[in-house]
């Protein structure tokens, strides 16, 4: 099939970015957008000018690496999928696809479709576990766990840091990824006992990071690929802080 | 030296409790003291964010370096189907000698008995760190740890967060391993390709990183080094490993002195999405769990034109159930890749070239369900249907084997120490446990083994014995390292050629899994050395590596890559061809029985191969033999 992509292109944060548009006939329907993305880059680079910078790896949906919208949409159009896993074959023949980096103030951007996304490792840092060292565990049977108790933490715990629920908010907010962690270690009963002081300073980090605030759109839960609900947003907000 | 080798440091005595006796032999450092040490670890996977979390938890100062951008994202997180620990809680009758006696049969007798002994005795534990840590693991509805049984295994002993137990494992592991930054134990050093280790007086101080961002080449010391930096799959192109994962580290390491064990014992997944057009990028891995309840068939008649759902049961062959009665479909991996390969070749496989086997899952929903068949392989089945277009609830799946694990990678004692004192080698990038043929749900197992439990007490053990000066970052053995990886750069940037180095890779992955793939024989091996010689030095002079050393230039990072896999790729097939045995997932053509099946050398190759370096000339080539007391070596046997 033929396929349009206009691509933003930015060598640098302090440079200007502009959009460039590639033309690419006889791309097979049975490739991911990805690796339409490889193709056109050794075409770049055979003839002599800069590829497209894009991160990626795992290339099936789980590492979280990849990431940017489709034609103004995080991830593309099909829902619970990350972009890695987007086959053209969802596309019609002759289409034309629009390819921008996630923008938030809290992803700084690096190069073309490329951002940082430290912020969420931050977050984490700043109360997103168990303070539990090697070695001092108890029995793993001894704290039992119900099968429901345990399903619902782990549908929370799946989300994999793409930061698409941040790209997709008008507000650039956080709320999605925090309250699912949030909720991930809060359902269980091992992470009751900072249940409250973790709550807090997730929070007030995400706030320092520069992430903005839930704006009750929903968008977040509509492009996260592990269909995380922002049900755990009110979930969160109603979790108790310090 | 035994062998050409460093003493392997085997405990002797009993095997069972062997690994507690030497822990508590092993010397210990003040907490004060450990406040001064510096300790380096590569890579953030299971292993490498277990071994850094703990080492920073014990009181020593941890740099962390990972190429990613976090170290959530290291490949460990796509592993699917489970983590094994023998915790005899089911009824089924497991024990440790059992996942002891398992490990070293399903490896082919090729590793040593006291690592996988030790690896079923610290595996129970495992889980009760993980638990501890909040993985959500399944669970009965009684509220107890759920367990399933997995590919080559007769007893329940696998433990699962539905088909995403490595991403659960490694968000316990990166947890842990964050809260030690936030402590400021740990420095974590993101976006940084490690290329090359450095070594002072013949011991491991340090490696030069590449910044991926800046491009500035970094030297980083300590008094000791950790690689935990995973497999070499993708010396195939196409595996299911992850587009970054490299033997960059374990191979430069492999260059300063560290030998490299049983290149060629290479694992070959048998549920892996089928290939198609040429710029696909890699195979995507089905979890092996999916053989618990779905059926591997082909069609009797080869060429067969029908859909699946046409064909009558009677014409279907379902060649795992037929061939080894007992184990059926749950054969282990080499076996059920190869008999697939065989019958594909045979011109009975389906789908696009013929290139693939149907894992029918319809019989399974037929009796329990599709609610059930989802509950348990949900995001598999989405995973499929994303990738492939067909739905797997209504058509069979269309699998094919894949490269998926390196069982082979640098020689470790039995402390993970490799050949070059004060370097330790974790998980997957070291040889251990796995001999020629890891089983499922092993890989998790032996990365947070070596990880939580065993590097910790090991490594603070060589610190214990070995007094050493802080090494400065301008001293001459940094600064010949710091200039040789300049050189390498500055060489491929300068190459005057005009071909993408991924035409390269694409071109060494069909000669790797054509000549020392599924299987192998001793001419292929051959013509596979002279091609991949031939091809290193097109790639010399016909490679373009666009942009400049400084800011991020994914294409040297890459052409950086695919150079160390040309020089693996040769050591892969030279062992491959010195092997005269058929072993694991090591298949000899040359060496079956009239039956098709391996024929095992336990007089000429009860070893463990370690090769050596050398910088004029061939690789010269070791061995370690094996000796086993609590369990004799048998023919596998499936039947």
């Amino acid at each position: 099939m033929k396929i349009t992509l206009r691509i933003w292109r930015q060598r640098s944060a302090d440079q200007p970015g502009k959009y460039q548009t590639h033309r690419l006939e006889n791309v097979s329907r049975d490739l991911s957008l990805l690796e339409v993305l490889d193709q056109l880059n050794e075409q770049l680079i055979s003839s002599g000018e800069r590829p497209v910078s894009f991160e990626h790896d795992c290339r099936e949906g789980i590492c979280g690496s990849c990431g940017f919208l489709v034609n103004g949409q995080a991830h593309g159009p099909r829902a619970a999928t990350s972009v890695c896993q987007l086959y053209l074959r969802e596309f019609n023949d002759g289409a034309e696809l629009t390819l921008d980096p996630w923008r938030a103030k809290a992803f700084p951007p690096i190069q073309d479709l490329m951002v940082e996304r430290s912020a969420f490792d931050r977050l984490i840092a700043a109360g997103g576990y168990c303070s539990t060292g090697t070695g001092q565990a108890p029995d793993g049977n001894a704290l039992p766990v119900g099968r429901e108790q345990a399903t619902s933490a782990f549908s929370t715990a799946t989300c994999i840091g793409c930061g698409a629920c941040v790209a997709s908010c008008r507000n650039a907010s956080a709320s999605l990824f925090v309250a699912a962690k949030l909720a991930h270690l809060g359902q269980l009963p091992q992470g009751q006992p900072e249940r409250a002081r973790r709550a807090d300073a997730i929070q007030s980090q995400m706030e320092a990071e520069g992430f903005g605030s839930c704006s009750s759109n929903l968008e977040c839960e509509a492009v996260c690929p592990q269909e995380i609900s922002a049900d755990w947003i009110s979930w969160m907000h109603r979790e108790k802080r310090h | 030296m035994t062998h050409g080798l460093p003493d392997p440091r085997i405990p002797t005595g009993p095997l069972a409790d062997a690994w507690q006796r030497t822990r508590e032999g092993l010397p210990l450092i003040s907490p004060l003291r450990k406040g001064q040490m510096d300790v380096l670890v590569v890579g953030t996977g299971l292993a490498g964010a277990s071994a850094a979390a703990t080492l920073a938890q014990q009181g020593y100062r941890v740099t962390v370096l990972s190429f990613h951008d976090s170290p959530r994202r290291a490949h460990s997180v796509a592993a699917q189907g489970g983590i094994n620990a023998a915790r005899s809680v089911a009824v089924d009758g497991d024990s440790v000698s059992r996942l002891f006696a398992d490990t070293l049969k399903g490896g082919d007798f090729r590793a040593r008995e006291a690592g996988c002994q030790r690896l079923a005795e610290i595996s129970s534990g495992i889980i009760d760190q993980c638990v501890a840590q909040g993985v959500p693991f399944a669970r009965e509805y009684g509220g107890s740890l759920a367990t399933r049984s997995f590919g080559g295994a007769l007893v329940s002993r696998t433990f699962y967060a539905r088909g995403q137990t490595g991403q659960q494992l490694l968000y316990g592991a990166y947890q842990t391993l964050m809260r030690q930054v936030e402590l400021g134990r740990v420095q974590l050093l993101t976006r940084r390709d490690v290329l090359e280790l450095i070594t002072v007086d013949g011991i491991a101080r340090g490696v030069v990183a590449r910044h991926l961002l800046s491009g500035e080449l970094e030297v980083h010391t300590a008094r000791t080094v950790l690689l935990c930096t995973g497999g070499y799959s993708n010396v195939y192109f196409l595996s299911t490993n992850a587009l970054k994962s490299n033997t960059s580290a374990i191979w430069r390491a492999h260059r300063k002195g560290a030998l490299f064990a049983n290149p060629c014992f290479t694992q070959i997944h048998p549920t892996c999405i089928p290939s198609g057009d040429v710029f696909q990028s890699k195979l995507t891995l089905m979890s092996e769990s999916l053989r618990n309840d779905g059926r591997v068939w082909l069609p009797k008649t080869p060429g067969e034109t029908r859909q699946p759902d046409s064909i009558p049961k009677e014409e279907r062959d379902y060649f795992l159930e037929r061939l080894y009665p007992t184990y059926g479909n749950m054969t282990p991996r080499d076996v059920a890749s190869r008999r697939a390969r065989e019958l594909c070749n045979a011109g009975r496989g389906v789908g696009p070239g013929g290139r693939s086997v149907y894992l029918d899952l319809t019989d399974a929903i037929k009796a329990e369900g599709k609610d059930a068949i989802a509950a348990r392989y949900g995001n598999l089945m989405t995973m499929y249907e994303r990738i492939s277009g067909d739905d797997p609830y209504h058509k069979p799946m269309r699998i094919y084997p894949a490269p998926h694990y390196t069982m082979g990678g640098l020689w470790v004692d039995y402390h993970l120490m490799s050949s070059i004192p004060g370097l330790f080698v974790l998980g997957e990038a070291n040889y251990s446990e796995h001999g020629a043929n890891r089983l499922g749900a092993s890989a998790l197992m032996q990365g947070l083994a070596d990880g939580y439990f065993i590097a910790p007490s090991t490594v603070t053990a060589w610190l214990a014995g070995t007094p050493a000066e802080d090494v400065a970052t301008d001293h001459p053995a940094c600064r010949e390292a710091l200039e040789s990886t300049y050189r390498r750069i500055s060489q491929l940037l300068n190459s005057e050629g005009t071909t993408p180095v991924n035409s390269f890779h694409r071109e060494l992955g069909s000669v790797m899994i054509d000549r020392c793939g599924i299987s192998r024989h001793a001419d292929g091996l051959r013509q596979g050395l002279e091609q991949v010689k031939a091809l290193e030095q097109r790639f010399e002079v016909e490679v373009r590596v666009p942009g400049e050393a400084s800011g991020p230039n994914a294409e040297l990072e890459k052409a950086l890559r695919v150079k160390d896999f040309f020089g693996l790729a040769q050591l892969m097939l030279r062992d491959a061809l010195a092997r005269e045995e058929s072993c694991g997932a090591h298949f000899r053509e040359e060496h079956q029985s009239d039956e098709g099946e391996a024929r095992r050398d336990d007089v000429n190759f009860a070893h463990i191969t370690a090769w050596e370096h050398m910088a004029d000339g061939e690789p010269i080539r070791h061995s370690e033999p094996l000796q086993f007391t609590a369990l004799q070596p048998s023919t596998r046997s499936y039947k």
